[in-house]
């Protein structure tokens, strides 16, 4: 058994930095990278774009991703584990062998990770007595049923450490949860069993670190965001883990950012709940237990976690068309920028209402005033611009238009100073929103299939 | 005496659906007290009137010296649905720092 493994961070989500995988790959040692690609709705973009188009829908950043790393990977013997397959993992495949293809590499062994997407069963399975009720909101599917686009569940560590048993060197799954790609290795490298909750729980705070690329590093740091170094060419983080569950977070020697114990607790606290009861496929891990401790310049060590059983159930990420939205912003300039912003958005409101149409929402912020403090905004005559943002949201599309329609027109027959607009209409876009459930393990299995091309 | 939140904690906040939630971490370790006991679950409610139309629930990490908060119909709805410019939650650390608090205690900033 190896003494401790290298687990790369290298996507935080899609649209990352496109730079950070290939540095992770190329500054310095390591044995594993992740990239993850996935967040609550990108499931159903990909869906449709698969639906398009059949060979379509998974993260096409990946191709030339690996047409520039796969000689590397190669060579260093690196795993690559990523979600990027989306809702389409065997094209994905198809679409790396091509890439090795040209490279002229041989004998690439890639795993995938399908069963994830139960869109095709979910009538099968509601009769089965699954109510796939909304878990925030507690409403039942029916309410939503014919809408529904996209129905994921949310696998863990388990088949992607098959697909490493069997000798993959690229795992490529559908909706994983983002913290078991980075638990996989560990479980494969170190001999963990799915019962070891505590090691399994260090492994899953090693991921939750991981699973945002730069935020563990020094990107969007509130403690000293002036003093973290070279952000420009900011060093993912790397977790060097150990058989024992500890994990050491760091980064690779001549990048930029910081990995520091206030840069990993600020992504430890993000987007949490309960923190002793963080639920995952693979088991519960209780945030309060961890330890960290400053192990020298940018290496901070993550101990003592401890976990629970996992829950018999997986969660489901479902998306449904839900109307239409679009967004429109104009800018006024000083004198009273406020004053006359405000005066156009109550014009707007008038001429939609004479021109009738329904809307389930009209939002009004003032960008520069109160879209992030709201009513605690204190507001100062000396403002030198402030953006007027409308945003409406319809079950019609029509009404989405004629609100589209409306803007411009505000430049020359409202207040004074407006400018902004040089995108045009805004442009109406379906609403794809999101639907959480749960549903029992025992319905569903995941299947590995790995080949070698 | 009278502090602003930013002057002795840093914090980070994001999504779940509706409900944002914020990490509030205390900058020293002489200052995780101070957290527990005058950011209770009542003046985080009373400082984001107007923006938490929901409940608001408390969590301790004395581990990390934090706290999380979860605030519930906070977004506008959420995810894809919201019309709100920061539909993510992304900025609601901000205002949670810029929270002023009243001390009994006499700390050095």
């Amino acid at each position: 058994m190896k003494q401790s493994i290298r687990i790369a961070s290298g996507q935080g989500f899609w649209g990352d930095l496109q730079s950070a995988p290939v540095d992770q790959v190329r500054n310095g040692p390591i044995d594993y990278m992740m990239l993850d690609y996935l967040a609550e709705v990108t499931m159903s973009i990909l869906q449709k774009q698969k639906m398009r188009d059949p060979k379509l829908g998974y993260a096409k950043d990946i191709v030339p991703l690996f047409a520039n790393i796969l000689p590397d990977i190669v060579s260093n013997d690196i795993r690559v584990i990523t979600n990027g397959g989306g809702a389409n993992p065997m094209a994905c495949r198809d679409a790396i062998f091509a890439v090795a293809d040209k490279l002229g590499i041989k004998k690439l062994k890639i795993g995938v990770v399908l069963g994830d997407d139960i869109l095709d069963r979910l009538d099968p399975l509601s009769k089965q007595g699954i109510g796939f009720e909304n878990m925030e909101t507690k409403v039942a599917l029916s309410s939503i049923r014919s809408q529904v686009i996209s129905a994921n569940v949310y696998f863990g560590a388990a088949p992607i450490v098959e697909a490493l048993k069997q000798g993959a060197q690229i795992v490529i799954t559908g909706r994983t949860t983002d913290t078991g790609l980075t638990l996989a290795p560990m479980m494969y490298e170190f001999g963990w069993q799915a019962d070891d909750w505590n090691k399994l729980a260090a492994g899953t705070v090693a991921g939750h670190i991981l699973e945002c690329g730069g935020q563990a590093s020094g990107g969007n740091f509130s403690a000293g965001w002036r003093s973290v170094p070279d952000m420009a060419h900011i060093g993912f983080p790397i977790a060097e883990a150990h058989p024992d569950g500890r994990v050491i977070i760091t980064k690779h020697n001549k990048t930029g950012g910081r990995v520091s114990t206030a840069t990993v607790k600020e992504q430890l606290v993000y987007e949490i709940g309960n923190p002793k009861e963080y639920i995952t496929p693979d088991c519960i891990a209780d945030f309060t237990s961890i330890r960290l401790k400053d192990a020298g310049i940018n290496r901070v060590e993550v101990s003592e976690v401890r976990g629970f059983p996992a829950t018999d159930t997986y969660k489901v990420s479902m998306s449904y068309f839900d109307g239409y939205t679009a967004f429109g912003t104009l800018t006024y300039a000083w004198p009273d920028a406020l004053e006359k912003a405000s005066k156009a958005d109550e014009i707007l409101r008038i001429r939609l209402s004479d021109l009738g149409g329904n809307y389930e929402e009209i939002r009004t912020e003032f960008l520069g005033y109160n879209s992030c403090f709201g009513p605690l905004s204190q507001h100062s005559e000396s403002m030198n611009e402030v953006v007027l943002r409308v945003g409406v949201r319809s079950r019609d599309q029509n009404a989405v238009e004629q609100f589209s329609s409306s803007i411009a027109p505000l430049i020359l027959t409202g207040p004074p100073t407006a400018t902004g607009f040089a995108g045009g209409r805004p442009k109406p876009r379906e609403v794809i929103a999101y639907w959480p459930a749960l549903i029992p393990k025992s319905a569903v299995a995941p299947q590995v299939v790995v080949e070698a091309r | 005496m009278k502090i602003q939140l930013v002057q002795i904690a840093h914090a980070r906040s994001g999504d779940k659906g509706d409900t944002g939630n914020v990490g509030v971490i205390a900058l020293r370790s002489i200052y995780y007290p101070i957290l527990v006991k005058y950011l209770t679950v009542e003046r985080v409610k009373q400082h984001f009137s107007g923006i938490c139309l929901g409940d608001v629930e408390r969590y301790e990490l004395p581990n990390l010296e934090a706290l999380n908060f979860l605030l519930h119909k906070s977004l506008g709805g959420g995810g894809t649905r919201s019309l709100k410019n920061d539909a993510q939650g992304k900025t609601l650390s901000s205002v949670m720092l810029r929270m002023e608090i009243e001390i009994s205690e006499s700390i050095k900033l």
